[in-house]
């Protein structure tokens, strides 16, 4: 046990860096949060070490003796609780001062803020990029892409029930209610990938309802969000024009967007450039061709409970339908 | 009390903690028959699948299946036709008078092939089973008896009684309040 300790507590510690953690600040907000967290900790670690200290001195000390030397200790006890009440509120008014202003910068405003509209359901993100120039609007899933050194503010909704939008490396955590319109500003500093996990059980595939959040450098994002706004890449080939023909004609149509085609529904995340993004299905797998075609064969086996059905295929059918995916950049 | 009877009590307790089963994987064999009716020649009646009496008409009487049924007809938009149940251009759908039959085998019908003056078909749209879930939520719109299912609760306001009402419907309405 003496030499698995360290090995324990650096597994455990290990988990303190990374693409989702707190300890890992990518941005002011997450600094002050960051900040504060040590704020806590180091007071209360204080706190707690000046009570076991007073604590053990009273077990320790040997009771007085005599009337005199008794009243005596009574008026010295009376200081001790006020001072220790003065302590008290000095100690809670500050922390609440420090979170009050740690906190401020989560609704920070400014003019030039890049607005995403996120909106959750069970299981999954629907990103809308809101640009004030109609045609430069586009919807997306599961991944977002935000420019470093810009403020992006993130307007919450939720289609069914309560989840929670969080960010740790970039920001606290905000809540995403249905019929209440929520919001939250955050900076990234440093270009990567930033992993969100839903913060607010939502049901049976809460754990596995994850966002990613790319930050790049501006001009990286530009080139981003002009691919994003063109619609679908043409199908190159018979067997990608199937799957494209399929996709329009079965089920997955009827849920599913793929701008510059037929398919038009809006009950599953839109697929436009579903290729382009790093994983599927909120985080469940890394988009590759097979990853596709094995979420597609059946993805009440890969995340039971998901709202996408398993529609039948035949095999041929499904080498169709995961090539034209994989050519959806 | 006896240890006995705690004994007893206790065994009698614990057989409240089965919790009702939830089908989210159906096997594509089953998924397959889930479209293979027996109709009528004129469109209207006939006999459902028999996996589904075999199972114990899950579409009735699970709550699982009621909501997904529930959450179909908000996603595929039925709403814009038939209101909450209540009718719009689409006939209302919990007054008791069908056009099509009232049995579960019609409104499956109704929904997969569509009905010729202005329902369209969902055939291509969605699978067998989620007919199927659909056609259990419209049948317990209006149901008359109360059953031990109901699919989840409204967060927004709706023109019908709740359906976690038992029964959603005390009685049917009279000619006056828009029945038959
Ligand atoms: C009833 C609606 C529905 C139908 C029909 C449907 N899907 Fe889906 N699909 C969804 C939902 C909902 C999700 C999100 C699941 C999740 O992550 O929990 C999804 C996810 C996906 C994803 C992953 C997207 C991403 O970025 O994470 C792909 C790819 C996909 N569907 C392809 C298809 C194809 C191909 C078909 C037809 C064979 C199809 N879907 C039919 C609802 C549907
Ligand atoms: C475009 C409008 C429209 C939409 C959308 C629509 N319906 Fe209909 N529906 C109708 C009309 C009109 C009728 C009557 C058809 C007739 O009399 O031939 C009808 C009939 C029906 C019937 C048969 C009623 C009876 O009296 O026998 C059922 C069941 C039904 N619809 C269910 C649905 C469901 C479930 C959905 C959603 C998936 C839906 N409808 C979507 C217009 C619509
Ligand atoms: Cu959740």
């Amino acid at each position: 046990m003496r030499r698995l300790l360290p090995l324990l507590s650096a597994g455990l510690l290990a988990g303190c860096t990374g693409w989702q953690s707190a300890l890992a600040p990518r941005g002011p907000v997450a600094d002050d949060l960051h900040g504060l967290f040590w704020l806590f900790t180091i007071t209360c670690a204080l706190v707690w070490l000046a009570v076991m200290l007073v604590l053990l001195a009273a077990l320790l000390r040997r009771p007085p003796d005599g009337k005199a030397r008794q009243e005596r200790a009574m008026q010295h006890s009376a200081r001790a609780i006020g001072g220790a009440v003065a302590a008290t509120v000095v100690i809670v008014a500050g922390l609440t001062v420090a979170s009050f202003l740690a906190t401020r910068s989560i609704s920070a405003h400014a003019e030039d803020a890049l607005v995403i509209r996120l909106r959750g359901y069970q299981w999954w993100w629907e990103a809308t990029y809101a640009d004030p120039r109609p045609d430069q609007n586009f919807i997306t899933a599961n991944e977002i892409h935000v420019p470093t050194g810009r403020l992006v503010r993130i307007e919450l909704a939720a289609a069914d029930v309560i989840h929670s939008f969080w960010v740790p490396n970039l920001s606290g955590k905000q809540d995403m209610i249905p019929g209440r319109a929520n919001s939250l500003a955050f900076t990234a500093r440093k270009p990567g990938t930033y992993r969100a996990q839903c913060a607010e059980f939502c049901g049976l595939q809460h754990a596995h309802m994850a966002l990613h959040v790319v930050a790049e450098p501006p001009e990286a994002f530009e080139r981003w969000r002009t691919a994003q706004v063109a619609e679908a890449a043409r199908p190159h080939g018979p067997e990608e024009d199937e799957g494209r023909r399929i996709l329009e004609s079965k089920a997955c149509g009827a849920c599913h967007t793929v701008r510059g085609t037929q398919a038009a529904g809006n009950l599953g995340p839109d697929l436009t450039h579903v290729g382009s993004r790093q994983f599927i299905a909120a985080g469940m797998l890394p988009t590759t061709r097979g990853s596709l075609a094995a979420w597609v064969a059946d993805p009440q086996s890969i995340k039971p409970g998901s709202n996408m059905p398993m529609v039948p295929l035949t095999a041929d059918e499904l080498q169709a339908v995961s090539a034209y995916l994989t050519r959806l950049r | 009390m006896k240890p006995w009877h705690a004994a007893f009590l206790t065994l009698l307790l614990l057989a409240g903690c089965k919790r009702e089963q939830r089908q989210y994987r159906l096997d594509p064999a089953i998924a397959e028959s889930l479209d293979r009716v027996e109709v009528l020649p004129v469109g209207i009646n006939g006999r459902p699948p028999r996996v589904i009496t075999i199972t114990g008409d899950p579409y009735r009487t699970n709550a699982y299946q009621l909501s997904q049924g529930k959450r179909l007809y908000a996603g595929f938009n039925c709403q814009g036709c038939h209101a909450d149940g209540g009718g719009g251009t689409g006939p209302a759908l919990m007054n008791g008078w069908w056009r099509y039959g009232p049995d579960a085998v019609s409104i499956f019908l109704s929904i997969r092939d569509g009905r010729p003056n202005g329902m369209p078909a969902f055939r291509d749209r969605m699978t067998p089973e989620q007919i199927w879930q659909l056609t259990g939520y419209i049948q317990s719109l209006g149901a008359t008896r109360a059953s031990g299912a109901a699919p989840s609760r409204n967060d927004a306001m709706q023109t019908r009684p709740a359906e976690n009402r038992a029964p959603a419907m005390s009685r049917l309405p009279s000619p006056y309040e828009g029945g038959p």
